[in-house]
């Protein structure tokens, strides 16, 4: 049996199309800088996020090398945290030549859903080499509490 | 000329399924390359890597960048959703004759390695008289 990948000519035109977006779609799988969680606009969505969670709080991780501190901006609101900041491109000199760019750089914002409404007044973040860690506490009066039960 | 002072090596080329004997993935960094009047810099992405974590080899006049990676865990949390994957980078670059091997510089600034690859002296051009006989 052959196991080359085949040209069919379908007469169908959006079956094709759809053959190309899949191919694209490979293609670019592999790559760390196409995140695979696209945002409404159909763009990888920036910064890609992880999120941990324990009983009463959670945490959110991102990876923002080469940003500074300063340029970054955390905000909270109920149960939604936004991300924005600006990865500044390099200063080079006029004479410089670029052989490859690679690395992401402008002004980036992101909303992301929390799993329960938090406390804006209790946040942490930390960022160190370049990783960026966020702990978000749960209410007071939101958190479960358990109730008792008691035999008649 | 100068677009084949530094090349990529195409080894690895995308794969970032590789793994590792501590069961950690390896992944491609992406790379800036800029090259000016007095030599090359190259930058790397290497989040979550620290400035002692970084191995750089020179070997024939290829340069290889490996970077451990201090996995990101929040203590008491357990992982939810996860939109990226952590590992360690590595990525290999072949130098052209005009850099200097033994003046090259390296730091890590907040998960990015700032490699500064200066050229060798230029040598000067003589110019030889022709003398009478």
């Amino acid at each position: 049996m052959m196991l080359y990948p085949s040209i069919s000519y379908s007469r169908d035109p959006f079956l094709a199309m759809r053959r190309l977006q899949d191919e694209f779609d490979r293609a670019f799988a592999f790559d760390r800088a196409f995140a695979p969680v696209l945002s409404e606009t159909g763009r990888a969505a920036y910064p890609a996020v992880n999120m941990w969670q324990s009983e009463n709080s959670v945490a959110v991780t991102t990876e923002l090398p080469g940003v500074e501190p300063d340029d970054i901006e955390i905000s909270v609101k109920d149960d939604t945290l936004t991300l924005s900041g600006e990865r500044k491109a390099p200063e080079v000199g006029d004479k410089a030549a670029w052989h490859m760019r690679e690395r992401p750089v402008g002004k980036f914002a992101r909303s992301i859903r929390l799993p329960f409404r938090v406390n804006p007044d209790n946040v942490e973040a930390q960022f160190a080499n370049g990783v960026l860690q966020i702990e978000l506490q749960r209410p007071q009066e939101d958190r479960p509490r358990r109730i008792q039960v008691k035999a008649a | 000329m100068t677009k084949d002072v530094v090349k990529q090596d195409k080894r690895g080329n995308g794969q970032d399924a590789v793994e590792t004997t501590r069961g950690a993935h390896i992944y491609r960094p992406a790379a800036d390359i800029c090259e000016t009047e007095n030599g090359v810099v190259i930058a790397v992405d290497m989040p979550g890597v620290g400035p002692d974590d970084v191995d750089i080899t020179l070997e024939k006049r290829v340069l290889t960048i490996h970077g451990r990676i201090r996995p990101t865990q929040p203590e008491g949390y357990r992982p939810v959703y996860a939109e990226y994957g952590e590992g360690d980078y590595e990525r290999a670059f072949s130098l052209s004759e005009e850099i200097d091997e033994a003046k090259i510089k390296a730091a890590v600034h907040s998960g990015v390695l700032m490699l500064e690859l200066p050229k060798v002296e230029p040598a000067r051009p003589r110019r030889i008289e022709v003398k009478a006989a």
